[in-house]
């Protein structure tokens, strides 16, 4: 009973959280509500006995991803989203094949599908059990992300870098720098 | 001990990805719809736990590797959300709007 009423509720702020991130205008908004549902989230992964996919939850998705979103919100100014006519066919279609398609796909998971029930904190997730896989049987797709995580780090860098700095840069250090760069840098 | 369907948390998954969908396609501001891709991954995580939790129950040795997949995509979330944000960063410093409306090189 208690796993159904700690589920509906933090379900239901999940959901609550989702919706609120569709009918929000404005960026920061959204932001926040979804920093609501990634919170109510490692709740639910308590709840299945995932402690540390929980924390990781907290620390890597409600901490460092929604950070680098409010920053980039903050740094590009960004206002109200203009409200764009859609189609209305689109609505007129899309709108019940949406509905018929969630409550067809939700009536199997309830009723036909064949899963079992689960207690409170069923799942052994603690970091110990989770560190032995991921450090014998999972060892090497573990040192790739190591890779891609420096790959994506360059490339945010080279990204973001403005490109007259990229120009200026190549100035200082040849003298002799192409004429044409650091003038095609000058028109940004 | 009292147990509730494990179909409840994958139902509860389908809800969080088909908001992100929706987001996907109904938001014109381009962070908004970075913001539902990561909804949808957030959906997508929910369900591999829950299935781990099936499988533990089923009795499998490796039950646990449900919750690895959601530690690697979580990092690959990251990494794309630092790539993709410099992206949307160039974009603005270029195009000077965050309408994807906007950005419409490529179009006809």
């Amino acid at each position: 009973m208690l796993h159904l009423i700690l589920f509906l509720f933090f379900g239901t702020i999940c959901v609550a959280g989702a919706i609120n991130l569709l009918a929000q205008s404005h960026p920061i908004d959204s932001a926040l509500s979804l920093i609501v549902v990634m919170a109510s989230l490692a709740a639910e992964y308590l709840l299945l006995g995932a402690e540390f996919v929980a924390a990781v939850q907290v620390i890597v998705y409600a901490g460092a991803i929604m950070v680098l979103f409010v920053i980039t919100i903050m740094l590009l100014n960004a206002g109200k989203e203009e409200r764009t006519k859609g189609s209305r066919v689109a609505i007129l279609l899309g709108v019940p094949g949406v509905v018929i398609g969630a409550v067809l796909v939700a009536w199997t998971l309830l009723f036909r599908a064949n899963t079992s029930a689960v207690t409170l904190g069923a799942l052994p997730g603690g970091p110990q059990e989770i560190a032995r896989l991921l450090f014998h049987q999972f060892l090497l797709p573990f040192e790739i992300t190591s890779v891609l995580i420096l790959i994506a780090i360059m490339g945010a860098v080279v990204l973001a870098s403005r490109p007259d700095a990229v120009a200026k840069r190549h100035h200082t250090d040849t003298p002799k720098a192409m004429p044409e760069l650091v003038g095609a840098g000058k028109e940004h | 001990m009292e147990t509730i369907p494990l179909s409840y948390y994958l139902v509860l998954s389908g809800i969080l990805f088909v908001c992100g969908v929706l987001g996907f396609l109904i938001k014109r501001n381009i962070i908004t719809i970075f913001m539902s891709i990561e909804l949808m991954l957030n959906g997508v995580n929910l369900s591999f736990v829950a299935f781990a939790a099936q499988w533990h129950l089923m009795g499998h040795k490796d039950a646990l590797s449900g919750q690895v997949f959601v530690f690697f995509v979580m990092v690959v979330a990251a990494a794309e959300a630092a790539v993709g944000l410099a992206i949307i960063i160039a974009v603005y410093r270029t195009r000077e709007t965050l309408n994807v409306d906007q950005v419409n090189l490529l179009k006809l």
